[in-house]
């Protein structure tokens, strides 16, 4: 009997979760009247946005951008943002959390923390533009909350999401349907995990920001993670700032996401390392999603990403 | 705060580069569990992922922890499928949760499908999508109602492995007697059911015997454990389908060969037209015109001929073209422009196939339906039917009957009893009158053009998830296959 996993050689993995996310964008912009991505440059939109740009080749990517602009990112991923853009030929609209801030409608939090004030912006985006479908990078593997996500995921007037209430999702057989002030959220990365994208950012051979690669840089350690002097971050007295070679996993608000010490300079380095990593992505990195245990669940179900 | 700052760590065997598993390399392989929480099936998925080195360490220490504060002296590795925070209070699982692992072998993506509340609708879900169902049987109560809905619902969706894990052997002191008779019940009710590839394995999740590693406690079993299993059996994408028609073609151990010569034809649905022309990446690809999809079953070949649906017209395929090159053939599972010889009128939702055992379009049909949604489904009720990428105006005919699993020995055909509305978690079988006519298929031959949704029309809310039987016996179009 032969190995039957090997033969017909077929699709690998990759091939699958490529093939998988190119039919869910195009099955979702075949029945939009306004799609929009959210990409912030980081890693998870760069791969959807790469996903984009071959379900409609020879034809540009159909839609437009929307980035959340906490005020708090790194200049490296805005320049990327831009460039990316640029080199596509799309349009990009950014929602400015400082607007928000500078007018009162939103308020500082405490811990300077500006990740949770993105949903208000984001949502207010989405009524003004008219969008009715919105892609973004999440993945299930990420965090238990993401993990019950529906690939195509409907959301109210008030862009929350509940998770009692879901339509069940069957075969590759996707319902984007809504009511108006409705709209549906498209998670075309949803079966990737973090090793799958790296995998995959290597073999297509996709740039990114070049904070996800090892680089010295000066940092202060606070709530057990390597923060970096941003004019975002308020440094303390008592904080020592050092120089470390570290990178970042995620990319966001500078005042929240950590960096970790790392070698891995290239993208193998970096699979070699996410590989036999022992820490999730988010519980690493990310200081609000440690706020609590649900922490992700309650942001999802007020409108977040 | 003294914690000093996390750096990346790695496991002992992360210098073991075979340990990586390469995804540019290896299969995906999708599966579904079934079973309910008393069956330990949360203790199984956990042991999946614990013994396949998936836990990471934060999520493994936060188990130990919570382990701990309820008072146990082991790790409960069923939290480690533990949800959101509405679930924990009410100690359920209200919904499908997907969960990703891998093997140096296979990367493995597991719809984990809960037990007590709507039932059904969560294992009709997981095993639409599933490659094997892997159902949890405890070994102290043996083959039971849900098991038999389990079983019948992987007998609808055409599951084309299915994994019985008779649980909990441990409290039977690993006896083989009782572990035999249940796998006989199993084998004797999966046979009236139809379901060809049913294997039972005698398990305990709770010490991991047979789950990833071999038992030494069951020297009487000598099959595959259900990782094992999950490892090398074929998914759909890699051809299970043409393995399983090889299969009933009487060739007991179908080889590669074999499956590619018992495949049939291939199926396209249309997803969009592409025609850039001021939108185009170069000024070469004005004038391009392709239709884009994701091929649904067998191999498209550049030069094949083709059958577009509903309208019936005939050309050739000129080209396959992906953004990284054209292809010469096209294989299940992958997405791809099609270009044609011809210019024919063709939208999204249109069904591309090939000409030799090309089906035809009809405007009704009988199905089998698995009702999922709170209100019932009557006769003459308005629904759209969603197929592929096309979705049109609906009405049902009739309501045939109801599946009743309950009925001993009985096959998914013979156990209807008659109704006249389907309530939740019913499966009936229907018949659909459409508005416009539809490529349908027969379920039973043709898994994706065999599938459809019902959805609400006023709220657009998913009310089904159906299978379609065969086209109703008319007159011209109408006909084409009778059951």
């Amino acid at each position: 009997m032969t190995d039957q996993t090997t033969a017909p050689a077929r699709l690998s993995t990759l091939d699958s979760l490529e093939a998988e996310g190119i039919h869910i964008i195009r099955e979702a912009v075949g029945t939009a009247r306004k799609p929009v991505l959210l990409f912030s440059g980081g890693k998870d939109s760069v791969v959807v946005l790469h996903l984009a740009t071959k379900a409609f080749w020879p034809g540009k990517v159909p839609f437009e951008l929307l980035h959340v602009d906490t005020g708090h990112n790194f200049d490296e991923v805005l320049e990327f943002r831009d460039r990316t853009v640029e080199r596509l030929g799309l349009r990009l609209q950014v929602a400015k959390v400082q607007d928000y801030i500078d007018d009162g409608r939103l308020r500082e939090r405490p811990d300077g923390t500006r990740n949770p004030l993105q949903t208000v912006p984001l949502l207010d985006g989405i009524a003004e533009h008219k969008y009715d479908v919105v892609f973004g990078g999440a993945r299930r593997d990420e965090e238990k909350a993401r993990a019950k996500e529906r690939v195509v995921s409907l959301r109210d007037e008030f862009g929350a999401w509940d998770p009692r209430n879901q339509r069940p999702e069957l075969w590759n057989l996707y319902n984007p349907r809504h009511l108006p002030g409705q709209h549906v959220r498209v998670f075309p990365l949803s079966n990737w995990t973090e090793l799958d994208v790296w995998r995959y950012i290597e073999r297509e051979n996709i740039e990114l920001p070049s904070l996800y690669y090892a680089h010295e840089r000066d940092v202060f350690q606070r709530d057990g993670m390597w923060l970096t002097p941003h004019h975002s971050v308020r440094v303390r007295d008592t904080d020592q700032i050092v120089k470390r070679t570290v990178r970042y996993r995620t990319v966001g608000d500078a005042s929240c996401t950590g960096a970790v010490e790392s070698p891995a300079i290239t993208v193998s380095d970096v699979i070699a390392e996410v590989a036999s990593t022992r820490i999730t992505e988010r519980g690493a990195t990310r200081a609000d999603d440690r706020l609590s245990e649900a922490a992700m669940e309650d942001r999802k179900k007020e409108g977040y990403f | 705060m003294t914690a000093a700052p996390e750096s990346v760590t790695t496991t002992d065997d992360a210098s073991d580069a075979s340990a990586v598993p390469d995804t540019t390399r290896t299969s995906l392989l999708r599966f579904a569990t079934a079973g309910s929480v008393d069956d330990g099936k949360s203790t199984l998925v956990g042991r999946l992922l614990h013994d396949t080195k998936s836990i990471l360490a934060d999520a493994y220490e936060a188990v130990e922890r919570v382990s701990r504060e309820r008072g146990s002296e082991e790790v409960d590795l069923a939290l480690l499928t533990d949800g959101l925070r509405a679930e924990r209070e009410q100690g359920i699982t209200i919904d499908v949760a997907y969960r990703y692992f891998s093997t140096p072998r296979r990367t493995f993506i597991l719809a984990d499908c809960p037990g007590h509340v709507q039932y059904t609708r969560n294992t009709v879900t997981g095993a639409s999508t599933a490659d094997a169902l892997v159902v949890l049987i405890d070994a102290r109560y043996g083959v039971v109602e849900q098991t038999k809905r389990h079983l019948a619902v992987a007998a609808l969706l055409r599951v084309p492995h299915v994994i019985v894990a008779v649980n909990k052997i441990d409290l039977l002191d690993y006896a083989q007697g009782p572990y035999r008779s249940i796998a006989q019940h199993v084998q004797s009710h999966a046979e009236s059911l139809g379901l060809p590839n049913v294997i039972t394995v005698p398990v305990s999740a709770l010490n991991g015997d047979n789950v990833a590693t071999r038992s030494e406690s069951t020297p009487w079993y000598e099959g595959p454990t259900v990782l094992e299993i999950l490892e090398t059996v074929p998914s759909i994408d890699q051809g299970a389908d043409e393995f399983a028609a090889a299969h009933r073609h009487g060739v007991a151990h179908p080889t590669a060969a074999d499956a590619e010569a018992a495949a049939s034809g291939w199926r396209f649905p249309v997803q969009l037209v592409l025609r850039p022309q001021d939108a185009a990446v170069a000024e070469e690809f004005r004038e391009y015109r392709g239709y884009a999809g994701q091929v649904a079953e067998g191999t498209v070949r550049v030069g094949d001929e083709v059958v577009v649906q509903p309208s019936g017209k005939r050309t050739t395929v000129a080209g396959i073209d992906t953004a990284t090159g054209p292809l010469e053939a096209a294989h299940t599972g992958q997405s791809v422009a099609i270009r044609l010889a011809d210019e024919i009128d063709i939208a999204r939702g249109d069904l591309l196939s090939s000409a030799e055992d090309a089906t035809s379009a009809s405007k009704k049909f009988h199905a089998h339906v698995a009702w999922l949604t709170d209100r019932p489904l009557r006769v003459r009720d308005r629904v759209l039917v969603q197929h592929g990428s096309a979705t049109v105006q609906a009405m049902v005919a009739s309501i045939d009957g109801i599946l009743d699993i309950s009925l001993p020995g009985g096959t998914l055909d013979s156990s209807i009893k008659p109704g006249h509305e389907l309530l939740l978690n019913d499966i009936g079988v229907v018949t659909l009158q459409l508005a416009q006519p539809l490529a349908v298929e027969d379920y039973g031959k043709h898994r994706r053009t065999g599938a459809f949704c019902l959805v609400d029309p006023q709220d657009g809310n998913t009310l089904a998830a159906g299978t379609a039987r065969a086209h109703v016996p008319g007159t011209g179009e109408d006909t084409y296959v009778s059951i």
